[in-house]
């Protein structure tokens, strides 16, 4: 059996690393879906309040959001830019 | 093995050196360009416009615009001069991101998918967050602020404060360039039928993804510099 370079393992290694990085989507997605949920019936209940309750879910989703975005930049920094291909 | 990606941009030679400008800042400086042109245009026709009659054409969308973003301005930091005086930079803000932001759909790449500008943007807020603490609470109030409510929170406090550019620019930066990297995914992997199905996701991942970070870097710029602006609700009246 033939064994694999150095460079195809870690390339292979950063893919599954990217990977896992962006399992971080999970924890916002429930949030931001929670948010959006609440939201929902706070404009049922107070329908005239629409514009204030989408404009404080929008902002804070998009702080809940800012985790995930984290997980997104390792993953594509992981699969674009190889730090680790530097290191071998 | 795989094809070198081709940087598009701008490549001269400065005295021997060879100086390369990525496509994105090539890109911003053209909005930039383009917004004070515009500017301009609207400044010539301001002038001649009769200020008794209704706007029409070009200066009735210009005042919505103007009027919204100010309304929204007004409502997230309160009233009051250093409100107005910042005003002029969020409006360059609302008009300068969204063109970023959907200048994807001209097959070019957005500014904002390039992590120089995200931070300088980010960068701006948070010196003006930090001059405007400086500047309202004084030396003391401002260093006291790091210290509250408990001694011990200080370095959480300086963490936080730290977190606020990064999370800023990261947010911006992340959305528009994977909305990038997903449209480039999807054309690839739909080759000849991508022309049919990809107008949808370009709504979504351009149009929307583009108007609603807009939304956010404003509302948040506004929120975190509002925090350290004096009160002054009382001057206006």
């Amino acid at each position: 059996m033939e064994s694999i370079s150095s460079e195809a393992f870690v390339l292979g290694c950063s893919a599954i690393g990217a990977g896992l990085a962006l399992m971080a989507g999970i924890g916002p997605g429930i949030g931001q879906g929670y948010a959006a949920g609440q939201a929902a019936s706070a404009v049922g209940r107070q329908p005239e309040a629409q514009g204030d309750i989408i404009r404080t879910m929008v902002l804070g989703q998009a702080i809940a959001e800012s985790t995930g975005i984290y997980g997104l930049v390792v993953g594509i920094i992981l699969l674009f830019v190889r730090p680790l291909m530097g290191a071998l | 093995m795989e094809e070198e990606a081709v940087e598009m941009g701008v490549r001269f030679m400065l005295k021997g050196k060879e100086i390369f400008i990525h496509d994105s800042l090539v890109n911003s400086l053209i909005i930039t360009v383009g917004l004070i042109i515009f500017a301009f245009i609207v400044h010539g026709k301001i002038k001649k416009a009769d200020p008794t009659k209704k706007p029409t054409g070009l200066l009735n969308v210009v005042e919505v615009i103007y009027t919204s973003v100010h309304k929204l301005v007004m409502d997230t930091m309160g009233k009051g001069p250093t409100r107005e005086r910042l005003f002029p930079y969020l409006m360059t803000l609302a008009l300068f991101l969204p063109i970023a932001n959907i200048f994807g759909l001209l097959g070019l790449t957005p500014p904002t998918s390039d992590y120089n500008v995200t931070l300088a943007l980010a960068l701006i807020t948070f010196v003006m967050t930090q001059y405007y603490g400086l500047k309202t609470n004084g030396l003391g109030g401002y260093i006291k602020g790091y210290f509250e409510p408990v001694f011990l929170l200080f370095p959480l406090n300086i963490v936080g404060e730290l977190a606020n550019p990064i999370s800023l620019s990261f947010r911006l930066f992340g959305n528009i360039l994977s909305g990038g990297i997903i449209m480039g995914l999807l054309y690839q992997a739909l080759r000849y039928v991508a022309p049919l199905l990809t107008p949808i996701f370009h709504v979504y991942f351009d149009l929307f993804a583009g108007f609603v970070q807009t939304f956010i870097f404003l509302m948040l710029t506004m929120v975190f510099v509002s925090g350290n602006l004096p009160d002054e609700e009382a001057l206006v009246q």
